[in-house]
């Protein structure tokens, strides 16, 4: 499940077109396509680049040798919104990989076998290196065993320890950080051909807590009843940049700053989220979802909602690179630890008593009418156990929950009338129960 | 008088059900789903107007002198005549589209000699019409596509001789006319219909020369004539969007197979819902608020439509299977519910030798181990336990269903209603029996007036 999504990329078709666009919109847009670009044009250029995962990863070290990250979760959701990842699927299964395999995955190599073209377009280069930071999903080590065999790229592995315990202890993390000093950092030189240069890494830290603050703002500004914001169609957007290759750049800091602005200036004129079908009608309901979103029916499965008046005011996939809620922040006084701990924070990470915690303490804190479990098909890791998680959250917060399943990026697991009457018979559900007072109408 | 109706649109029938103002049910009406939504939706509530005809008439008939013991014979033989009464005026359609379709299918036959076959049948068919409708007749089906059609297929594979006249080129005109037959609404005068049959059952029964016959004649024709008023109507099922109706008398089939079933048995707890393409595990409150519900995602493997599938491979009538299931010696363990699959399964298992019977009661297994799978999911099964849709009327599908509950959840009461099938349009109904009269009047009528 360890997904989210960029802005709009820069070919006209890629990604929603929002109704009206927002400067923070335009800026991630610019940032993508010159990082793109930059990685197009980096045989040419001689810069080197790191593939990593989306969950916990170290992108200021990344960026602190300048290495330009790589995110394939983010190029297979992209490929899924611009209708490409089908056929790459497709392909994938051609090559032999069964029809159970992971979408994404089945998205990357499908990928990889089509001109490895990125989310603008241009060509993405074969991995420097293959930084593995194991994050809970058991499938990323097979991911890039794949890509490796594909590629012929070195690979580096960080093992982080789950929090099976539902807490960081001083020995994990020691662990994590003696793996970071004795296995990535060299591994890291080799490819950049630099030292480790700690005040630079430092300083990129500074700028990601400083980005980071500013996101947390505008996450939990849907506490606001009615909210300005939707925090799952939109916060996918929103959590772009930080959760990819961009937390610890001036970019970053710069985009969290002018997004915080305008959400400010929404609250202020008291005005909702806003969609790609244009502003949002009056909120009748307000759901916490678990679970990455479609990406092939992105737009549609969005519209489901906010047509009926339904905003998303939390969830648990925009916290899915890294979870801000219990007041972490990156903190540049303790480099390496900071970044251990935000590698076993992430959601991903997280333990079910864990994540239960999490969901119910959403129901209260914004004021949640439902919990709402989008299960996916292909992605056995996450998708085990969602259903004890509904019951139990349902049981402690009287809120009903509602559950369905379809893919990420396969779009032939994406039946969007039986989803829709799905949705519809929740929130019709919701309705009953916040209008009936005991008598069905 | 008022009334209130709701329409449950499936994707193998679609249901209507009218309730008086104090939410009796006056009558039920069912069509098979077609293409054409509004006109399934239209039929299917003429249908049920028919059948509010019969239940007035049924309150009336006490009143006039007659007991029980004559009016209930008395009542059914006025349905049959009007049944017959129908029956013939869609046989007329038939003749009018059959003949109508030859040249089109000729064309792909260029030789066969189409018009005189077709013809020929037709005139066995009407021929038949009495005696598919004499007292005491079994049929079937209560669908004119099923009655019609298995008298046509047989004369049709009687007439056929490859080469010469084929099979497919006969029963290619009754499938493109079946459709436009359904497709049109049968509205008769009342001379012709309702007013017909009532003299007819007058002196099938015995009553021509009875004292109470004027007073009798007069409460029937009243019952016939009395002007309906819908005061409001509600609408599911899958089309539901399509249907005729301004979007908040719209309600998900959730809730009204919650609610149906709470009507139909105030103590349901947990309702097992098992229709064409979904099969859907509701939990209820006391009020019959649905608290929760769980249906099939991504596949609609084991869901009614199976059954018809399996039907088809067959050469059985869907309402065949069960029967023929409860006769199992040894009854085979099927795990798939892959619908597509379960062609090769029949054909692979009845080439090793096994029988038919055995093999299907297999095959609903099957079907109930995935619903009680949905059901698990959904939080279990709570008292008591209402089982609805199209499977609730499958004897099998219940006793295998019986079985697994007591298994798995202990002594639960399992509630199953003849009228299950109604479930949901019941919902409905109450959907807009409880919205009230203020909200607009009969959105289908109005549709069909403004059409007309």
């Amino acid at each position: 499940m360890t997904a989210l999504a960029h802005a709009p990329s820069s070919t006209a078709a890629a990604a929603p077109a929002h109704a009206r666009k927002d400067k923070s919109q335009d800026r991630q847009k610019t940032m993508l396509a010159e990082h793109f670009h930059r990685l197009a044009v980096s045989r040419d250029t001689g810069e080197k680049n790191v593939q990593t995962f989306v969950p916990g990863n170290l992108t200021e070290l990344i960026r602190s040798f300048d290495l330009l990250p790589v995110l394939p979760e983010i190029n297979a959701l992209q490929a899924g919104m611009r209708q490409k990842s089908g056929d790459y699927i497709q392909k994938a299964e051609k090559l032999g990989h069964s029809e159970d395999v992971c979408a994404y995955v089945k998205c990357d190599i499908g990928q990889l076998h089509s001109g490895n073209l990125g989310p603008t377009g241009e060509p993405l280069p074969s991995p420097d290196l293959l930084l593995l930071s194991y994050t809970g999903c058991f499938t990323f080590l097979k991911w890039f065993e794949l890509i490796r065999h594909e590629t012929k790229s070195p690979i580096t592995m960080l093992h982080v320890p789950y929090q099976a315990d539902g807490k960081i202890t001083p020995s994990m993390r020691e662990y994590v950080v003696k793996q970071i000093k004795e296995t990535v950092i060299p591994a890291l030189e080799r490819v950049s051909g630099r030292k480790y240069d700690e005040e630079k890494l430092r300083d990129l830290l500074r700028r990601s807590a400083r980005a980071e603050e500013d996101l947390v703002y505008v996450l939990e500004s849907a506490k606001r009843v009615p909210s300005p914001i939707d925090g799952y169609f939109a916060a996918v957007y929103y959590v772009g940049p930080i959760f990819s290759a961009f937390r610890g750049t001036e970019d970053a800091v710069l985009y969290y700053r002018e997004l915080r602005e305008e959400i400010e200036e929404r609250i202020r004129r008291g005005e909702g989220p806003t969609t790609p079908d244009g502003p949002m009608g009056p909120e009748k309901f307000r759901l916490v979802v678990e679970g990455p979103p479609n990406w092939t029916h992105f737009r549609e499965f969005w519209k489901m909602f906010h047509s009926e008046g339904a905003v998303i005011v939390a969830s648990t996939y925009s916290k899915v690179g890294g979870v801000y809620d219990n007041g972490f922040r990156h903190d540049p006084d303790h480099p390496l630890e900071t970044m251990a701990d935000y590698c076993m924070g992430c959601y991903t990470n997280l333990n079910f008593r864990s994540r239960i915690d999490m969901l119910c303490r959403y129901m209260t804190d914004y004021a949640a009418d439902g919990l709402l479990i989008h299960s996916i098909k292909s992605c056995n890791s996450f998708s085990a156990g969602q259903l004890l998680i509904l019951r139990e959250v349902e049981a402690r917060t009287g809120k009903p929950g509602g559950f369905f399943e379809s893919d990420l990026v396969d779009p032939r697991y994406f039946s969007p009338a039986n989803v829709k009457n799905r949705i519809e018979s929740y929130l019709q559900m919701l309705e009953q129960k916040k209008s009936g007072g005991g008598h069905a109408r | 008088m008022k009334c209130y109706v709701g329409i449950d649109l499936g994707s193998t029938t679609t249901k209507a059900v009218v309730l008086d103002e104090q939410g009796a049910i006056l009558g039920r009406g069912i069509t098979n789903s077609r293409s054409n939504y509004d006109v399934a939706c239209a039929v299917a509530r003429g249908e049920a107007m028919t059948n509010v005809r019969f239940t007035l008439s049924a309150r009336a008939l006490p009143d006039v002198g007659l007991d029980a013991a004559r009016s209930g014979p008395f009542l059914a033989t006025l349905e049959r005549f009007f049944r017959l009464a129908q029956y013939r005026a869609q046989m007329a359609v038939l003749r009018e589209v059959a003949t109508a379709e030859v040249p089109a299918v000729q064309s792909f036959f260029a030789n066969a000699p189409l018009a005189p076959a077709i013809r020929e049948i037709l005139e066995v068919l009407d021929a038949g019409t009495e005696e598919l409708f004499r007292p005491g007749a079994p049929r079937k089906s209560d669908f004119f596509r099923d009655l019609a059609g298995s008298q046509y297929h047989k004369e049709a594979q009687q007439r056929a001789s490859p080469g010469k006249l084929p099979f497919e080129a006969l029963m290619a005109v009754f499938d493109k006319a079946i459709l436009k037959v359904e497709n049109r609404e049968i509205d008769l005068a009342f001379d012709q219909g309702a007013g017909w049959a009532i003299e007819q059952a007058l002196v099938a029964e015995g009553l021509a020369a009875d004292p109470a016959v004027p007073l009798l004649r007069a409460a029937l024709r009243d019952a016939f004539g009395r002007a309906l008023a819908v005061a409001n109507a509600s609408g599911t099922g899958y089309g539901r969007a399509r249907l005729p109706f301004p979007k908040r008398q719209i309600r998900s089939e959730i809730l009204c197979h919650g609610l149906g079933a709470h009507a139909m048995f105030p103590g349901t707890a947990t309702v097992l819902d098992i229709g064409g393409q979904d099969t859907k595990a509701i939990q209820v409150d006391a009020n019959g608020i649905v608290t929760s519900f769980q249906m099939n995602d991504r596949c609609a493997a084991g869901c009614g439509r199976y059954l018809g599938y399996i039907a088809d491979e067959m050469s059985l009538g869907l309402h065949e299977l069960g029967p023929l299931a409860q006769k199992a010696t040894r009854p085979v363990k099927i795990s798939s519910t892959c619908t597509v699959f379960a062609g090769a399964e029949i054909r692979d298992r009845l080439t090793l030798g096994q029988k038919r019977e055995d093999i299907l009661a297999g095959l609903h297994r099957a079907v109930i181990l995935r619903a009680m799978s949905l059901i698990a999911r959904s939080g279990g099964i709570k008292n008591e336990f209402t089982f609805t849709g199209g499977v609730a009327k499958n004897v099998t599908a219940v006793s295998v269903l019986r079985t697994l509950v007591k298994q798995n959840y202990g002594d639960v009461a399992l509630n199953i209603s003849p009228d299950s099938i109604f479930t949901g349009a019941l919902g409905a109904a109450l959907f807009a029996l409880r919205a009230g009269a203020d909200a607009a009047a009969d959105p289908v009528e109005q549709k069909q007036e403004a059409g007309a």
